[in-house]
């Protein structure tokens, strides 16, 4: 499990989810689900594009992610968020059939596209996936205070000097750029559920942002961990267990809140008769 | 040449032409109550989620149609079940119950391939097989789209009273949740329908596409929803023709049906910003 061509894969992955795990917890606080399964799904025809007209994938991905973020944020203006979403991402899968069907021997590389390989992972792939992941997270860190103020409160943003359309441009770049560089590795779709699972449980169980972010973290990162080490013994699809496990994760959040709130109101009625 | 011999004699393009046009219509309906309701993201969701149902499918070798509905169909009783008022909240929900559900379709694909050898799986249902749908699925097909119909039909008022002001239906004695269940469902038989023809992933264009162009052209519901289903049977046949000519066009092979429909149903939408807007909305 640990041999050579394993470790490349505990490494990316661990990059992966601490990239995830920090960004989901504002996908989740912003309720930008639906942009951040759009911006995966929609970058990932980038790498056919690419492959069609013989450039580096990580080029396709970032122009696609790109296209993707500037879609989102200009039919935003005259839609309602989430059709200019849809649309968005019509538009780029039209495009990713086309090339799809164009460069025909790429027909393999879909599911490795759509639902990561995480074991493929070669030794080359790590350096630029840890120099965007670090933009990535250092961008989050830098705009940690606007991006929690135009989310917790476009108003009160706005007369902080904080513009919420500028804020969600910037965001969905960060997601953009963490998308394009996390896709060959982990796939479309487990991007994702990495992004959203870990982050809404993170928030149910504390309430306060940097230890929320943080838990946030860990959670993905058990996951990631875990999801490689039983998809190393069973030879399953990653994205599977941690589609699964994510969404476990969110029920075990729940279940939590669910018990805190249990135990807090007998409590606060015996307060109640002492006070 | 506009139609290129064979076209209406071809049995393959027959069936395409018969359950891509119903996927049109009830997509349509749909795709308008949708927009209004905010919802693109569940209905996006659930024709990924239903792709588990067709790869299970695949697997099983049961009916697809079958697959797909049953999938859709649990995807959204799970949504529904873990009810939330907030809409933020919603999204979250329907993004766990999606990235769960994708996870399942891995699972599925990736058994596909290794029991079947069917490496084709992942592309046809993802992005659609429309000229290698099976005849036989035209009557069910025809039928889950007429009970889509029939339902909407059944609580039009109360489904567009919850769509646009849902405090004013619940005081009017509406059961909100209900109705937003039914259209859950609803929604789940039209991707069923889409998803089968131009595949799991792109089914959204043919829901939430002509809807909203609609909605940006006409003042009233009932107009909307026809103006939907017309741009829908539009891009549908239109795509469906383009891809079939296109063969001539490009030796060796033609253009996806799928790419051809979504192009469509793009420009069409992109074109409806150049006319003015309604002055009052619905």
């Amino acid at each position: 499990m640990f041999s050579n061509f394993m470790m490349n894969a505990w490494i990316v992955a661990t990059i992966i989810a601490v990239v995830a795990g920090t960004t989901g917890f504002f996908v989740v606080l912003r309720g930008n689900s639906f942009a951040a399964h759009a911006l995966p799904l929609g970058t990932f025809p980038g790498a056919a594009a690419a492959a069609f007209a013989g450039v580096n994938e990580l080029f396709g991905l970032v122009v696609f992610a790109a296209l993707g973020v500037a879609g989102i944020s200009q039919l935003g203006r005259r839609q309602r968020n989430d059709v200019a979403t849809a649309l968005t991402l019509i538009f780029l899968l039209g495009l990713g059939t086309l090339f799809l069907s164009l460069s025909r021997e790429y027909s393999q590389g879909v599911f490795a596209l759509l639902f990561g390989d995480v074991l493929g992972v070669s030794r080359a792939e790590i350096l630029p996936v840890a120099v965007i992941s670090a933009i990535a997270v250092a961008a989050t860190a830098l705009l940690f205070r606007p991006l929690l103020l135009s989310a917790v409160s476009a108003d009160l943003g706005a007369a902080r000097g904080v513009a919420a359309r500028r804020m969600e441009f910037l965001f969905l770049s960060i997601l953009g750029l963490a998308t394009a560089m996390a896709l060959p590795v982990v796939g479309a779709l487990l991007v994702f559920s990495l992004m959203v699972g870990p982050a809404s449980a993170a928030r149910l169980i504390v309430s306060r942002p940097l230890p929320a972010l943080l838990l946030s973290v860990a959670i993905a990162l058990v996951i990631v961990w875990v999801s490689i080490a039983l998809s190393y013994l069973t030879n399953w699809p990653v994205g599977f267990f941690v589609g699964a496990l994510a969404a476990c994760s969110y029920g075990a959040g729940r279940g939590f809140q669910w018990l805190a709130h249990k135990a807090q109101v007998p409590s606060s009625s015996t307060n109640a008769l002492v006070g | 040449m506009l139609f290129e011999p064979g076209f209406f004699a071809s049995d393959p393009v027959q069936t395409a032409l018969i359950i891509g046009g119903g996927a049109a219509v009830v997509s349509g309906v749909a795709g308008v109550f949708t927009v209004l309701r905010g919802q693109s993201f569940a209905g996006h969701a659930l024709a990924d989620v239903s792709s588990a149902g067709g790869s299970a499918a695949f697997l099983f070798g049961i009916n697809p149609l079958l697959g797909f509905l049953g999938m859709a169909v649990l995807a959204a009783g799970a949504m529904d079940l873990v009810g939330v008022r907030r809409a933020q909240e919603r999204d979250l929900v329907t993004g766990i119950v999606l990235g769960a559900g994708l996870g399942l379709t891995a699972l599925f694909l990736y058994l596909d391939v290794t029991t079947h050898s069917t490496t084709g799986a992942a592309i046809s249902v993802m992005f659609g097989s429309m000229f290698a749908i099976p005849p036989s699925l035209i009557a069910p097909a025809l039928a889950v789209g007429a009970a889509a119909l029939l339902v909407v039909g059944l609580i039009y008022r109360p489904l567009l009273l919850c769509s646009l002001d849902p405090s004013l239906a619940d005081v009017r004695g509406v059961n909100v949740r209900a109705v937003g269940l039914l259209h859950l469902l609803v929604l789940s038989m039209a991707v069923t329908l889409s998803a089968m023809t131009i595949g799991a992933i792109l089914s959204t264009a043919l829901l939430i596409g002509p809807a909203a162009a609609a909605l940006r052209l006409a003042h009233q519901p009932v107009a909307a929803i026809l103006l939907a289903i017309a741009i829908g049977l539009a891009a549908t046949w239109g795509g469906i023709l383009l891809a079939y000519d296109s063969y001539d066009w490009t030796p060796g092979h033609g253009w996806p049906v799928s790419f051809c429909i979504v192009t469509i149903i793009f420009a069409v939408y992109l074109c409806t910003g150049l006319a003015p807007r309604p002055r009052a909305r619905a």
